[in-house]
């Protein structure tokens, strides 16, 4: 099991594409216990371990308070911002009956209704 | 000696997985989008290929961060399906080449490509998809497969020029595969969409409606984006169209278009499938 480093105070540059979080080498090294977390949801097993105590199993990857937070809030942002990838993310909120679009809803801060609406308005 | 007798290409949404196990190909939501298929079967069934070269992306299910190559090659007798972790159905191996994937690896080395070489890879619905939306009447079809896998996951992406030319090298080890099968190159991905940040939800029918163009005609004009001006273009996963770049690369014949098929939205994403004839 590896041990969380304490986070290095990085200056995070300002995104090169507004609202895009780029996963690149500087946000790996941000979160990569989160990320590995989330690729243990690959099995049905340490989802419903998860599930059952959502606290105790971050702690058991040693994740940083606001990691904990914001896995446990479902906040994707938040989590992204914190160097989480939305390709394993997508395995946490999936947990949750979460779609794309509900993560998209949530992060654009629309309604579902809204965000499908937006969607479909690009055709 | 073998022969590319096309590309296709696919967006490989996840959803289409459940949308086809539940029968909603008719569905006012779906119809669009399969009916897209049509033409591209019709084509299947003509040409009958007896292999297939699968280039898509892990999406977090054979490979992890902590051991993550940039382009990967299967050489196994088959390649199986698992829990990706939100209840797409596990399916039964697909059936791998071996001796054929050698024969890819060595070309692709001898050509530069130090690609890293995978005797056990699971498959995702980047794969899976493509699969089943391409041989819809077999589960797992009978066509033998090659995937290889590209890295979008993490960053640095592999630059779309380094793509096509992956193509290229891949269109140069089956011309020197001595028997006279049939090969069709499969690019998995895109088209535009984006489905973390606060831009999720971006999709940009110009830039794909450029890009499909392109790789009917002019394939090059891609190869001077960067990845990151892909991700701007195309959104962050929109960037998947590196994979369809690079099965464009292997066709070296004279290209024509068989079909192609466009439609906002499925899920977060523009859904695009195209297939392009090598003669």
């Amino acid at each position: 099991m590896f041990t969380a480093s304490p986070i290095q105070t990085i200056q995070q540059p300002p995104q090169l594409i507004p609202g895009t979080y780029i996963f690149d080498g500087r946000m790996a090294m941000k979160a990569y216990n989160l990320n590995r977390m989330c690729y243990s949801f690959n099995s049905a097993e340490n989802r419903k371990k998860f599930k059952a105590f959502p606290e105790a199993y971050c702690h058991s990857y040693h994740l940083p308070r606001e990691q904990i937070h914001a896995v446990t809030d479902l906040d994707v942002l938040r989590m992204l911002q914190l160097g989480g990838n939305i390709y394993y993310l997508a395995k946490l909120t999936g947990i949750y009956g979460m779609t794309v679009q509900d993560l998209g809803a949530q992060q654009t801060g629309l309604s579902l209704d809204e965000f499908r609406a937006m969607l479909a308005s690009q055709a | 000696m073998a022969r590319i007798i096309g590309a296709l290409t696919s967006s490989h949404i996840p959803s289409i997985g459940n949308a086809i196990s539940n029968g909603k190909q008719e569905d006012a939501y779906w119809k669009p989008f399969f009916d897209g298929y049509k033409p591209v079967l019709e084509w299947l069934d003509r040409e009958q290929p007896d292999v297939a070269i699968v280039l898509y992306n892990d999406h977090g299910l054979n490979f992890f961060l902590n051991n993550l190559p940039t382009f990967a090659v299967g050489a196994a007798a088959e390649y199986i399906t698992k829990d990706e972790g939100w209840g797409l159905p596990v399916f039964p191996p697909y059936k791998g080449y071996p001796e054929m994937s050698w024969h890819v690896i060595e070309s692709l080395i001898e050509q530069e490509f130090d690609i890293a070489m995978c005797q056990e890879m699971a498959m995702d619905h980047a794969f899976i998809n493509p699969m089943r939306l391409f041989w819809p009447n077999e589960n797992p079809p009978k066509i033998k497969t090659i995937p290889v896998a590209i890295n979008t996951v993490q960053f640095p992406l592999p630059r779309p020029a380094r793509c096509y030319a992956l193509g290229k090298a891949i269109g140069n080890a089956v011309a020197s595969w001595p028997t006279d099968e049939k090969v069709v190159v499969i690019g998995t991905g895109g088209m535009s969409h984006q489905l973390d940040g606060e831009r999720a939800g971006f999709i940009n029918k110009k830039f794909d409606e450029m890009c499909m163009q392109a790789l009917l005609n002019d394939p090059e004009k891609l190869t001077q984006y960067s990845a990151l001006e892909l991700v701007r273009e195309a959104g962050a996963q929109g960037a998947e169209i590196i994979m369809w770049l690079a099965a464009r690369g292997a066709l070296q014949g004279r290209v024509s278009k068989i079909h192609s098929s466009y439609h906002i939205p499925i899920s977060n994403t523009a859904a695009g499938v195209l297939a392009l004839a090598n003669n």
